[in-house]
Order: C-alpha cells, then structure tokens, then sequence
C-alpha cells in the first residue's frame, strides 16, 4: 500500500486546490480545512502503524529508480512527524472555525493553511535533498503570507524580519546542496550517505556539515541563530502562531536529525560535539529570554527556542537513548506549544490583552480554562505524570550514560527556569485580582461562545495527559524510531534495494 | 574557468552579505537577489564547467554516447530561479507595504515587534 505515503501529501493539496474553486464561499472552505486535516491526521496514524509493522516504506515518483528519481520514504520518525502534523492542523483548523476574522479569510486563509500544511509533511516525507530544499519553500513562502495576513504594522514588521532571515537560511541550504553535488554527484539522501563515506577528505564533509548546521540552525531557531523568531512569532492571530509554534521550527529540527545521523555520521566528534554545545546556549538563552519577558506570547515564543535546545541536546549526544528521548520531546513539545499558543488566544480574547500586567482572575472567572493551562505549562516544565516529564527524564539519563554532567545539569536547571516562567503566567494571568484597566465587558464573555475554541486545547491536554501515563508504550515507539537513525544501513537498503557490503555497516 | 567562477562567486556572495547589512530596506531586497544568484552560479560552476553534448540518446543507439553534460546542475539551477523569482516579488510586495505602514525604509524604524502590545 504504497498509497498512504503519498496521501499525506495529496490530501492537503487537494483541500487546497478545492478551498480556492470555493473562494467566496467560506462556510464550505472552512469545512474542507477540518476535514482535510482531520482525514491527514488519519492517513498519519495509518502510515506510522503500517512502518511499524512492516519497515521503512519507499515510494519512487514517477517510477524512476532510486537514486536517479525522487522518492519518498517514510520510517518511523518522519511518519511520527506526519502524525503530529495532522493532530496540529486538525486542532488549529477547529480552532479558526471560532477565531479567523472575516477579513483573514477572505484572503485564503484556509488554502493557505493546507499548503502550508502540505510543505511541512512533504519535508517529512521526501528522501531527496534537493526536494527537501523545494518543499522547505514551500512551506515558508506559505507561512510568510500567513504571517503577514491582515497587515498590521507589528505583523509587517515581524513578517520582514522573519521572510529575510528564512531567506538566507534557504540561500546557505541551496548553497550547501550546490556543493555536496558537486562532491559527490547525487542528492538522493541514503546515496549520499555511502558517496560521502568514500570521500577522501574529512574537511571538506565537515565544512558541509557546517553549512547545513547553519541553515537549519536558522530554521529550528537555535542559538544563535533565533533571532527572527521572537521578532515575529507573537504578531500572528493566535491560531497562526500555535500552528508555527507546533510544526515550523521542529521541520528545522527533524532536518537536522534526519541530516545529522544519515549523512553527516563520519565526524561525530566535532560536528555533534559543537551540536551539543550550542544545544544547551539555546536552552539556556531561550528559558532566560522568556523569564524578560512580560507578555504571554513572548514568554511562550522563548519557550520555543529553550524546547528546540532540548531536541537538539540529544541530537548532540548521539546515543540511541538520546535521540529516542529527543524524539519524545519532539513529540512532547509540538503538542504543548500549540496548545498553549491556543490558550493564550483565550486569555487574549477573555482579559482583552496579551500582557501580562493587564490580566488576571482568570482562575476565578474560568477554572475549566486555567485547568487546561495547568496541564501543558505544568508538562512543559517537565513535573510528572505529564509528557514533558518523560522526555526530560530519557534527556537525564542519556546525559548520564555518555557522562555528560554538564548537558544533564542544564536540562535540571532550564526545566526550572521554565516552571518560573509558566508559574508567572499562571500567577498574573490566572490566580491574581483584575487589574483595575481591564474592561469588565469582555470579561462577561458566555462559556458558549468558547466552545469551538475550548474543543482542541482540551484535545491537546487529553494527548498531554495520554503521553504521560502511557509513557512506555510511547517511549518505546521513539526507541525503535531513534534505533532506525542510529543504524542508517537500514533506511539506505530501503531506499535503493540492495544489501550493503558488510563493512559500511559494521561501523556504524 | 573554474577560477574566474569561483571569484565570481565569492564576489556576488561579499556584494549580498555587504549590501543586506545596509539599513535600508530594498538592499536588503538587492542583498537576497545577489545572494540568490551567487548560489546558482556556485551549483553551476560545483558541477563542473565543461564542454559536452546535449545528453540525449541519438535515435539509432540503445544507451547515450560518452561525454554528455550533466543537465542535472541546470535543472535545479531552473528550479531554484522559479522559486527564488516567486519569492522576491513577495518580498518587494512586503517592503511596499512596510513603506506604506512605517513610512520609511530604515530598518532601525521596524522596532515596532519590540515593543509592548498598545
């Protein structure tokens, strides 16, 4: 059934494509967007249970054979990464059903949610490097327009800021691409990971490393390359942020893993040493920019940063138990940000403002509301039962099994910053008085009227609370994941059908 | 050849680094566009510039004759341009529009992001 790999692609192209024959009717593209996402949330979970059961599935386009043609390959990480983007699109499509302004819609908003939806999974998806590049432009000329749409003037400014350093992210990415070609003369992924083992000199692999650690250091917001993300991140309507929260710098982070364990293997030493230090800076960075910061979407913004740390700290120490607890985190993480960049459009839409100065008693008003905040910031800060825990905790012991005391002690250090930074939320916005400014009208805001808001955040906290409690089972999934990244003789045997020689894979 | 490339190359690459680190807005549109062209040139010039023929198979052969060019480098050179061109009309949309809002076209003006929401 080779369909399901390419369904998660279709589906939103083809929601898409139907959104834009229905431009004026809006009632229907709205639908079209709920159902698209829901039916591509489904087709994830198909694929991630048929790779689990029969091995990495691959798909040559067009017929033509691997390392010639396109493919498109799913293993376990990249069909966990469809799944996540088929929950994020589906909650963050309910959730406009409410939100989205007339005026945001009327110039596509839910077309282009679905491509930008469609880039995403098909960087996911794709085995090719070059095609990687492609559906990375894809995403972002989607999510520059989504940025922009509605043309405030904090939007146009933040949408300036993240278009030009995105740009030169993908200039450095095309660049890089020119080169390795050059090298090596294919830009099929699991070919260049045998091409550039017979490479003669290690410093050229390694200055190609570089670039490709650069331009998706820009994309994932890592130290220190984020600086576009604070800039922009908390102009959007809430439903767009939630959905970049979720899914746009983890396409970064999942480059990087896929790049980072696949092709660039040979020089762990250096290129994943360097990976983990600049892993903890971001962590480290990210959790103090939030504590600066006095605004609920800011906080939340550096929180992102902090959280792409994280992802990249296990990356750095490139151990099997590493990476799976990346990959928990991974998952961890795109369902908490989103989540809490949903509430925060409740609070916003509740207490009139984003800042934090000018809200508050929200507890009392709306205790179901601040409940589910409780469970992603909580999460967020890693206190069990919930899924931040779980992923901090496999983070601690890969840093203890490799002895890397320093990574684990700032892993124990961030998750504390980062409780201080949602306990201040929780704190101004949630448990202290109204402020006196605040408006009492916005505040008498019926519970009904949140309904289609309240039905994804409570969506994502259940999921929150499920990765927790079933914390085996899903600790087990990113185990066999990162296994599969660990040993790339597999996905490369997948990938252009023959057996590798004994001695390519031994070493690895 | 190659050399005269290569100095081409990192010439365009300087001129776009130097011209985006202007504080004027549409340079750092001109930056992205020498910036965009001096990786095109480097895939150009990084699969090698030789003189070969069309890689097609002549009609009374099963397989292609040797020394054909690499149409490969020029595909994705295509592919990057189509892509690169759609972008930069986004982005002279977007610095029209900044001009409009901010009034000017000084980056040190764009600190609206930084401030608290009114």
């Amino acid at each position: 059934m080779s369909e399901l790999l390419v369904l998660p692609l279709v589906i939103p192209l083809a929601a898409a494509g139907a959104s834009l024959v229905f431009w004026g009717r809006r009632r229907i593209q709205r639908w079209l967007a709920v159902l698209g996402t829901g039916s591509q949330l489904l087709v994830g979970v198909a694929l991630l249970v048929q790779v689990r059961s029969e091995g990495i599935q691959v798909v040559e386009i067009g017929g033509w054979p691997a390392p010639f043609g396109i493919v498109l390959v799913a293993d376990l990480l990249s069909s966990i990464m469809v799944v996540l983007t088929g929950l994020i699109g589906f909650a963050v499509a309910l959730y406009s059903l409410g939100t989205v302004e007339a005026r945001h819609e009327a110039f596509g908003y839910f077309p282009l949610l679905q491509i930008l939806l469609l880039g995403v999974c098909g960087a996911f998806l794709t085995g090719d490097i070059f095609n990687l590049y492609v559906w990375f432009e894809v995403m972002l000329i989607a999510s520059f327009v989504l940025l922009a749409l509605g043309g405030r003037r904090s939007q146009i400014e933040g949408a300036i800021k993240y278009v030009t350093l995105n740009l030169i992210a993908s200039i450095f990415f095309l660049t890089a691409v020119g080169v390795l070609y050059g090298v090596t003369g294919t830009l099929n992924m699991a070919d260049l990971s045998l091409r550039l083992d017979r490479l003669p000199s290690p410093g050229l692999q390694t200055a190609l490393a570089m670039l490709f650690l650069v331009a998706f250091g820009i994309k994932a917001a890592m130290f220190p390359l984020f600086f576009w993300l604070p800039a922009s991140y908390h102009t959007p309507p809430p439903a767009v942020t939630a959905l970049f929260a979720g899914l746009l710098t983890k396409v970064g982070v999942y480059a990087m893993l896929r790049v980072f364990t696949l092709i660039f293997d040979n020089d762990v030493g250096y290129t994943h040493t360097l990976i983990l230090a600049l892993a903890g800076l971001t962590m480290v960075v990210g959790a103090l920019g939030a504590l600066a910061q006095h605004e609920i979407r800011r906080i939340l913004s550096f929180l992102i940063i902090s959280g792409v740390g994280y992802m990249l700290l296990g990356l750095g120490m490139f151990t099997a138990l590493s990476l799976a607890a990346a990959i928990l985190y991974l998952i961890h993480d795109v369902v908490v940000k989103a989540n809490l960049f949903l509430i925060s459009g409740v609070v916003r839409r509740i207490s009139g403002s984003y800042e934090l100065a000018r809200s508050g008693g929200l507890y009392a008003g709306y205790p179901a509301l601040a409940l589910f905040f409780l469970v992603p910031a909580l999460s967020l800060a890693g206190v069990p039962p919930l899924s931040g825990f779980i992923a901090k905790l496999g983070l601690v012991q890969a840093g203890v099994v490799t002895g890397d005391f320093l990574a684990v002690g700032v892993v124990l250090v961030v998750s504390f910053l980062t409780l201080w930074a949602m306990a201040r939320i929780w704190q101004e916005a949630f448990w202290k008085k109204p402020s006196e400014g605040a408006s009492t009208e916005s505040v008498r805001l019926g519970i009904w009227s949140l309904r289609a808001q309240q039905l994804p955040i409570v969506m994502l906290a259940a999921i929150t609370i499920a990765i927790g409690l079933l914390g085996q089972p899903v600790f087990q999934l990113a185990f066999e994941a990162a296994d599969q990244l660990m040993q790339p003789s597999g996905y490369i045997e997948a990938v252009l059908g023959t057996e590798l020689p004994g001695d390519g894979s031994a070493d690895r | 050849m190659e050399l005269v490339m290569a100095v081409l190359v990192g010439g365009l690459f300087a001129a776009g680094i130097y011209t985006m680190l202007r504080r004027s807005i549409v340079r750092i549109a001109i930056g992205l566009v020498l910036l965009g062209h001096a990786a095109n040139l480097l895939i150009f010039t990084a699969a090698r510039l030789t003189r070969y023929e069309a890689p097609i198979i002549p009609a009374d052969a099963q397989q292609i004759a040797e020394g054909v060019a690499d149409p490969l480098p020029q595909a994705l050179i295509l592919t990057a341009i189509v892509i690169s061109f759609g972008v930069l009309v986004f982005a002279l949309t977007l610095i029209q529009r900044v001009f409009q809002v901010v009034g000017s076209d000084d980056v040190d003006e764009l600190i609206t992001t930084d401030r608290p929401e009114a």
